[in-house]
């Protein structure tokens, strides 16, 4: 690549289409229309500018490209971007996204659409920039930024309960994060820089990253979310707004499995490890339990938002596993999920727009008359199920080979997972879909509309093709992987030999 | 004193002699064109101010003038600067306000000046003496500002309340000075500073370090001084309500730093702890307090002392980090404030007047969308979220209480800063999520310049946070 600024210009290309909505008139005879277009033009134009960052990746480098560093707030805060192979795809899933998102808000959205608009586009600066960040201050700034439009979202446009979810979903994750800011701060005076490429050289001190890491986990958990602090998700999920879930369930939990593996993990090793079992034991709680409680869901969000909380289990597992499969496995579960979650939550979506409720039992027998939306809809239960020939099913094994050879008992725990996922997404597949189409209100509902197969069958296409081939990711993944895990490993080594040099 | 001394002294003092004399020409214009002459005696006043300031910054040396009681250096000029701004944008923010609360009264102009006047001797104070003076020339100022309004009963209670207690902080602080020069022997902060480390401190010190502390602590309405807060910025017309909150504090704060990092810097381990314990309760208590409260004047007050708290931790570290911490802090929190409080004022029912409830700024998102944009970005600035300048402010008061070592300060900080943003946030739902009860009216320029720049500071302090920082870093650099 050139010295072209390719990453500032994927992050703050949104703010363009910002600028331009702010010039636009919601009241005037277009202007709805204006509005809607200004906003999908913007992100897919990201989304194709993002594009040429995977095309002028090295896959084989393990460090960071593209990297970009200015000068900015003193002491040492720099602007410094970058990307490598553990952050590259994360960027593309957000972009990717986006116009979904747009496009599922397109008769959704009755009032103040400039404003929702805006606060999507905010959002994806602040999302893009999280994962392009190499400066822990600056990757801060831009992790807890989000929080603002996502407060918007939900409370402006959500549901019945919006305001109570909204309060939930911002002070839960202010909680988490403060500790973090101040791991932060330690972190500085203790290695002098928060440039993160140089934090990742440095080696902690064995009892600060005890500290550092329960700082950094607080902040990571609850963005995961982990069980036990998920509790804002199935609310910020049932209020939130279509897209608003997409988001939240695509990229906003990512956040956190991506902390977890660049800072946790990469900078805190022998915590990490100290820490595993214990992050196994909630990781498998959450997939036991949280499983069991989707099945118990009577609203389909809420139910998906707990199957999504399962699923985070798996990648938390496959992270503190801490092999090249339970690594790897982890990123691809996490940006399957991105696919498959967000599809799920625009089949809901789908529905609600039809009838306005997310009751389950409100439906019933709609294979008769959309069949479309049957196949579609049961493509992605596949998929998060975890059946083989579908993303999700390469995600999982790959974490639960990843666990089997770190600890064969966790494996055995999560792999129940697997049957009870099973059985309440097949459950809320049969309640949903099958049976007769009894109830009235149901029968003249029209199938998919043009727009509608816009936002399902891409996703659709694309589940399965990375359920059948996931090398293209795998191989722009595994040089960063190998890399942090030969970082990882070497520390532990030396760890255990200081401790048996003192025991000598 | 050589005539060369006096002259050096006369010109390194020159923005408050304009001021002063300004002041008194001001007072005269006034009183011989009549009762009503406020609008004219309220531009001169702006012109005023403007002048000394461009002359603090242009043509000011540094050094120490009549015999030490006054020193001009960068931190100095630093928050005399930040001290100007919130003076002319309180008065700027009146021009426009009804008559109702007699703001249009020429006194009004003339006592800010006065204020003024105080809060940059206060800043310049290099001695006891000189501090105590300035402090009261400010103060006595801001107790008839406060009741300026005179038949309003609010008004003239907030003013009484005001000097009441103030007058007994002023006791406090005069105490503690007489102890301090008693077991010193010297009221200049170097000689002071000079003593303590020769000589150690004795019981009798610490006791009147501690007034001074407690007289100090009220002046920037630290717990547990805060009483009068509420009560007073409830109570007093908004506007000066808004001048209240802003360029006092500054001053008063960069007293302190001044008075403790010059002359206690000996003793820190002794002023360190009552800091850290001011720190904490303000943070808490401007936390909680500020839940239930229905007013948005009395929270914005609670909100203040909350804050105040925060600027203490930076304090609290005693190094130049926290010194710079500090002045980023009290200049970001002007800025919002000013900012905050210029959309108070501009909520002014069509019918019925000015309204002061937190519920009355329902809807007003779809109503007043830039007010409500602009008030939204002031409170999450005030809750310290990213990217924001009000969370830069705090990432380095608290850097450099991380610094220090003191955990348990900054943990309970962020904590109280997690409670604090449940607040802040129940003013952007009320105006996001809730639906209009009314109209306010048209909102003045002078208003929405004063928001629309505060709001453009808050957003925009990620592209400008490097060079006030590194300006902060050389206000800091002065006492190290």
């Amino acid at each position: 690549m050139t010295d072209w600024p390719i990453l500032s210009a994927v992050t703050f290309l949104p703010l363009v289409g910002v600028a331009l909505l702010l010039l636009t008139r919601e009241d005037s005879p277009y202007g709805r229309r204006n509005i809607l277009n200004v906003s999908l033009l913007t992100t897919v134009f990201t989304f194709v500018l993002s594009l040429f960052i995977w095309t002028g990746f090295d896959a084989s480098n393990p460090g960071f490209q593209m990297t970009e560093k200015h000068e900015w707030l003193g002491t040492g805060i720099s602007y410094h971007l970058g990307v490598d192979g553990i952050s590259m795809l994360f960027v593309i899933l957000t972009t990717f996204l986006m116009p979904f998102c747009v496009l599922a808000s397109w008769n959704t959205i009755e009032k103040r659409l400039k404003e929702y608009m805006i606060a999507f586009l905010l959002l994806e600066v602040f999302m893009v920039g999280v994962f392009v960040s190499l400066d822990i201050v600056l990757f801060y700034v831009f992790f807890e930024a989000g929080l603002i439009p996502m407060f918007i979202i939900i409370g402006v446009w959500g549901g019945k309960d919006r305001v109570y979810a909204s309060y939930k979903f911002f002070l839960y994750t202010l909680l988490g994060s403060v500790l973090m800011l101040l791991a932060i701060m330690a972190m500085y005076w203790q290695a002098g820089t928060t440039d993160i490429t140089e934090l990742l050289a440095y080696n902690f001190p064995a009892h600060m990253q005890t500290w550092l890491w329960l700082a950094f986990f607080a902040s990571f958990a609850v963005k995961m979310p982990m069980w036990p602090v998920h509790t804002w998700l199935p609310d910020a999920h049932v209020q939130a707004p279509t897209a608003g879930s997409v988001i939240l369930a695509g990229v906003l939990l990512k956040l956190g499995g991506y902390g977890l593996i660049r800072f946790s993990l990469a900078m805190f090793p022998l915590a990490s490890d100290y820490f595993a079992p214990f992050v196994f034991t909630l990781s498998v709680i959450a997939i036991i339990y949280t499983s069991l409680v989707a099945m118990m869901q009577d609203d389909m969000k809420k139910l998906i938002a707990y199957s999504s909380v399962a699923h985070m289990g798996y990648v938390t597992m496959g992270i503190f596993a801490a092999n090249v499969q339970g690594l790897q496995g982890a990123i691809y579960q996490m940006l399957s999920h991105g696919l498959v979650s967000g599809a799920l939550f625009l089949c809901v979506g789908v529905v609600y727009d039809r009838l306005h409720t997310r009751e389950i039992a409100a439906y019933g027998g709609l294979v008769n008359n959309m069949p479309k939306y049957a196949v579609a809809f049961m493509v992605f239960t596949m998929a998060n199920v975890g059946l083989p020939g579908t993303s999700g099913f390469v995600g999982e094994i790959t974490t639960l080979l990843g666990a089997f050879r770190a600890n064969t008992w966790v494996a055995l725990f999560a792999t129940t997972g697997v049957i009870l996922s099973a059985s309440y997404a097949l459950w809320l597949y049969r309640r949903i879909i099958f049976g007769a189409l009894e109830k009235e209100s149901l029968k003249s509902l029209p199938d998919l509309s043009g727009r509608e197969k816009l936002l399902l069958y891409p996703l659709l296409i694309l589940t399965i093709f990375f359920g059948v081939y996931p090398a293209p990711v795998f191989d722009v993944t595994a040089a960063s992987v190998d890399a942090l895990l030969n970082h990882y490993s070497a520390a532990l080594q030396a760890a255990q030999q200081s401790v048996a040099l003192l025991a000598n | 004193m050589t005539a060369d001394t006096i002259l050096a002294s006369l010109h390194l003092s020159t923005p408050e002699i304009i001021l002063a004399v300004g002041g008194l020409v001001l007072l005269m214009i006034g009183v011989f064109s009549g009762e009503r002459s406020g609008t004219i005696v309220t531009g001169l006043a702006v012109a005023l101010l403007i002048i000394s300031g461009l002359w603090l910054v242009l043509a000011t040396g540094e050094g120490e003038a009549y015999g030490g009681a006054f020193v001009s250096d960068a931190f100095g000029k630093f928050m005399k600067v930040l001290a100007l701004i919130g003076s002319v944008t309180a008065m700027v923010m009146t021009v426009g306000h009804d008559r109702s609360e007699q703001l249009d009264r020429f006194e009004f102009p003339v006592l800010i000046v006065l204020s003024t006047l105080g809060m940059l001797l206060m800043i310049s104070a290099n001695s006891l003496l000189s501090l105590y003076l300035a402090l009261e020339l400010q103060s006595l100022a801001l107790y008839v500002l406060a009741a300026i309004n005179r038949d309003s009963l609010r008004s003239t209670e907030a003013g009484l309340k005001y000097f009441v207690l103030g007058a007994l902080s002023s006791g406090l602080l005069l105490y503690g000075m007489s102890l301090v020069y008693g077991f010193t022997g010297h009221i200049g902060f170097a000689e002071i500073a000079a003593a303590l480390t020769s000589e150690g401190r004795s019981l009798g010190l610490v006791f009147g370090l501690v007034f001074i502390l407690a007289g100090i602590a009220f002046k920037i309405s630290a717990v547990p001084f805060h009483m009068w807060t509420p009560d007073v910025y409830e109570g007093a017309p908004t506007p000066v309500t808004a001048y209240f909150s802003g360029a006092p504090k500054v001053a008063a704060m960069a007293m302190l730093v001044r008075i403790v990092i010059d002359a206690f810097q000996p003793v820190v381990a002794d002023w360190q702890q009552v800091v850290v314990f001011i720190a904490i309760a303000s943070m808490l208590l401007g936390a909680f307090g500020a839940i239930g409260q229905r007013n948005i004047k009395r929270m914005m007050a609670y909100s203040s002392i909350g804050h105040m708290g925060y600027a203490l931790v930076g304090l609290a570290s005693g190094s130049m980090a926290g010194v710079r911490g500090v002045v980023l802090y009290m200049l970001v929190y002007m800025v919002m404030t000013l900012g905050a409080f210029a959309c108070i004022l501009a909520m002014r029912r069509k019918e019925g007047g000015y309204v002061e409830n937190i519920d009355d700024l329902a809807g007003a998102s779809a109503t007043n969308p830039f007010m409500a944009t602009a008030m939204t970005a002031m409170m999450f600035s005030l809750a310290g979220i990213p990217p924001l300048g009000g969370f830069f402010a705090k990432y380095f008061v608290f850097m450099a209480a991380i610094e220090a070592q003191l955990y348990a300060l900054a943990i309970i900080g962020v904590l109280a800063s997690v409670v604090g943003a449940y607040y802040y946030l129940r003013v952007v739902k009320v105006m996001w999520f809730d639906n209009a009860t009314g109209e306010f009216a048209r909102t003045p320029g002078e208003l929405k310049l004063v928001f629309g720049l505060a709001g453009l500071f808050v957003v925009g302090y990620v592209l400008i946070g490097g060079p006030l920082g590194s300006a902060a870093e050389a206000a800091a650099r002065t006492f190290f």
